[in-house]
């Protein structure tokens, strides 16, 4: 157990390293965020409907496509020279792989997350001092399940003609029940609802989590494996 | 010690193993001569645990962790320098922290990429590139060497330095395979030749006396023959 | 006979007893007093819908024993019930605003049937579009669908959650009453009916397709 955490560690530090140095990707990332909010806001009309009940879903779909974005780019670092072939040829558990993308992926993309935060936060005019924490909290419990999901498919559809348009298709059903659950809890942490009334939400979204995080662990090796 | 039995695999109508067996112990070098689509990188796949063959086995003592693999491409990461590489791959080998950076810094002197051990692979030419390759494929010590085309990129003083390496491995008692359609470079290493054609053995004998030239000739006429 | 002729022969008998049940839904069903005539598309849809999710989770079954025993007929049945569960889907997709809009004045309504149907639609195309799209190497294909396969079956019951919690907290316009629990005999009868008849046209149907693939397989 500690080998495959190990493992998964070193392959994911190696991520990070190589993110901190070309920086496109996560740059782009954060582009797009920015963008999508700006979008939002010239899509909807400021008289008609109080920001209020708008941005639990702004935050939410921001946040899904940025995400999505973010994930393609797990796997197309090993294809340059072919550096996945070099991690089946190690003694090294395929989970250990899969658990080393996961970790580099949350990170990225909690990164753009918490960047645009504030952005958001600004453009909308939206108060989150006081519920931060719990705030923070929803964002990292819908965030992990989807992105689980997505490393999963991201290592499927490399493989794939149109990989960037594959992923969104395949993925896109696995992003509403984090998505929707995410949506509910924040509009109640927005107009200041206590937390309890939330509990049901967050414990779905758990349990989204933990279901989906077991089962990309498990079905992974399929995916690299003949 | 190395041994396939039997092995056969086909992509879908042609059988790129149709029936290969063979045992190689320890300290032996066996140089497999072959025109393109002979099924030679099959075969290394095969041998390496990447391709699972239709039926018959692999044996190679030791697993994954003994075998050190060059093939097509450079399984390194073009963002990360030639030394951190290096330490990449020695740990997902388990190389304990303090060993690695001391085998490094050994193979960077003995492969002359001393001076270039902190630059990104990114900026390496073909030639330095391929030395960084065998670097990385030795880097863990694997007591069976798996090269597929080794030679390709090097210049004749890299080329002559890796055939030493290659000549020391093997007296220190590791397993070396080479595929090459290139008899000159290879005959030298060879303690064992043999001719692949479509997918089988036709020809497999210890190397004996014989020099580069006749090789060269009993391969032509194995080559013609079939 | 061949799997075909008997898949043939499958489909054609659920087909004639799906007359029967139009027959037994329109003529020998009472009229449900809220919603009158409206109502009687429940008997179609409830088990168009079962049937979609009956496909789905053969899928998921024929993707886990596929890992499991990498025996490819297990690859051909959950291809096969996935082509057969996303014709099930688009006929109540098609059907139901087609039925929607003159009876109850909207082509679409965010009901939790209709909306997992949808969700469930989804998942059939990108299931297909995967296997369309994985050229090489061989064997990819069987196992990325088979992976996909057991993620979505997996997904359904959490989709299905969410929908009902964003319902009530959004309620619709009831257009579409929810089937009570407790139905007199006679329409619990009739519906029990059109669940055999559509699990029956499930398996004729499937039973043909796969006679298909096997057929390419070994041509």
């Amino acid at each position: 157990m500690s080998d495959l955490l190990r493992h998964a560690w070193v392959i994911a530090r190696k991520d990070l390293v190589i993110e901190l140095r070309s920086r496109t990707a996560f740059v782009s990332t954060l582009v797009f965020t920015v963008l999508v909010l700006i979008v939002f806001n010239f899509g909807r009309d400021p008289t008609a409907t109080a920001v209020l009940d708008l941005a639990p879903g702004i935050l939410c779909v921001t946040y899904t496509f940025a995400a999505m974005l973010a994930l393609n780019r797990a796997f197309q670092l090993e294809l340059e020279n072919q550096a996945l072939e070099g991690l089946l040829l190690t003694p090294i558990s395929r989970r250990s792989i899969y658990i080393g993308k996961l970790i580099a992926n949350l990170a990225f993309v909690g990164l753009v997350e918490a960047v645009g935060l504030p952005l958001f936060v600004v453009f909308f005019n939206v108060p989150v001092g006081h519920v931060l924490p719990a705030l923070a909290g929803l964002i990292a419990l819908s965030t992990v399940g989807f992105v689980a999901v997505g490393t999963l498919f991201s290592a499927m559809v490399i493989r794939t003609r149109f990989a960037e348009l594959m992923l969104p298709v395949l993925q896109l059903p696995f992003s509403i029940p984090p998505l929707v659950l995410a949506v509910l809890a924040t509009a109640k942490l927005f107009t200041g609802r206590p937390l309890e009334e939330s509990l049901g939400y967050l414990k779905l979204l758990a349990a989204y989590d933990i279901v989906f995080i077991g089962l990309s662990t498990l079905l992974f090796p399929a995916t690299v494996d003949e | 010690m190395l041994r396939a039995e039997a092995l056969r695999h086909a992509f879908g109508p042609v059988w790129a193993l149709d029936g290969i067996t063979f045992s190689l112990q320890p300290g032996r070098t066996l140089v497999i001569f072959g025109p393109n689509g002979a099924g030679k990188t099959t075969l290394l796949k095969t041998l390496a645990g990447l391709i699972r063959p239709a039926s018959g086995a692999v044996q190679i003592d030791g697993g994954r962790r003994a075998i050190g693999w060059i093939g097509h491409q450079t399984h390194l990461y073009n963002h990360l320098t030639v030394r951190e590489n290096l330490l990449f791959w020695a740990s997902l080998y388990d190389v304990p922290a303090g060993e690695r950076e001391r085998r490094a810094d050994r193979l960077l002197a003995q492969l002359g990429l001393a001076d270039r051990a902190h630059q990104p692979v990114l900026v390496l030419s073909r030639g330095l590139a391929q030395r960084a390759t065998i670097a990385r494929a030795l880097v863990h010590e694997p007591t069976v060497l798996l090269l597929d085309e080794p030679f390709t990129g090097l210049d004749l003083a890299a080329a002559g330095d890796f055939r030493r390496l290659l000549a020391e491995y093997a007296a220190a008692g590791r397993s070396v395979v080479i595929a090459t359609h290139n008899v000159e470079e290879g005959a030298e290493l060879a303690s064992e030749v043999a001719f692949q054609v479509r997918g089988k053995f036709v020809e497999h004998a210890a190397r004996g006396r014989r020099g580069a030239a006749e090789i060269a000739e009993a391969y032509r006429r194995a080559v013609g023959h079939v | 006979m061949t799997l075909a002729s008997r898949g043939r022969a499958v489909t054609a008998v659920a087909l004639l007893l799906l007359v029967g049940v139009y027959v037994r839904a329109l003529a020998f069903t009472p009229l449900e007093r809220f919603q009158g005539a409206a109502q009687k598309i429940f008997y179609l849809h409830v088990p168009a819908a079962w049937s979609a999710m009956l496909a789905m989770g053969m899928v998921g079954l024929a993707s886990v024993l596929y890992l499991l025993l990498k025996d490819q007929r297990f690859d051909r049945f959950a291809a096969a019930s996935a082509e057969v569960g996303t014709a099930f889907c688009v006929v109540m997709l098609t059907t139901g605003p087609l039925w929607a809009r003159p009876v109850w004045g909207t082509w679409w309504a965010w009901d939790a049937r209709l909306t997992l149907t949808l969700f469930l639609f989804f998942l059939y195309i990108g299931y297909l579009l995967l296997r369309q799209a994985v050229g090489d190497p061989p064997g990819a294909r069987a196992r990325y669908s088979a992976v996909l396969g057991i993620c979505g079956t997996v997904l359904l019951p959490f989709i299905h959650l969410s929908v009902y919690l964003f319902r009530t907290l959004h309620p619709q316009p009831i257009v579409l009453k929810p089937s009570a629990p407790s139905l007199p005999g006679v329409m619990l009868v009739t519906l029990l009916y059109s669940f055999g008849v559509f699990t029956l046209l499930y398996i004729g149907f499937v039973m043909q397709r796969y006679a298909v693939g096997e057929e390419s397989a070994h041509a």
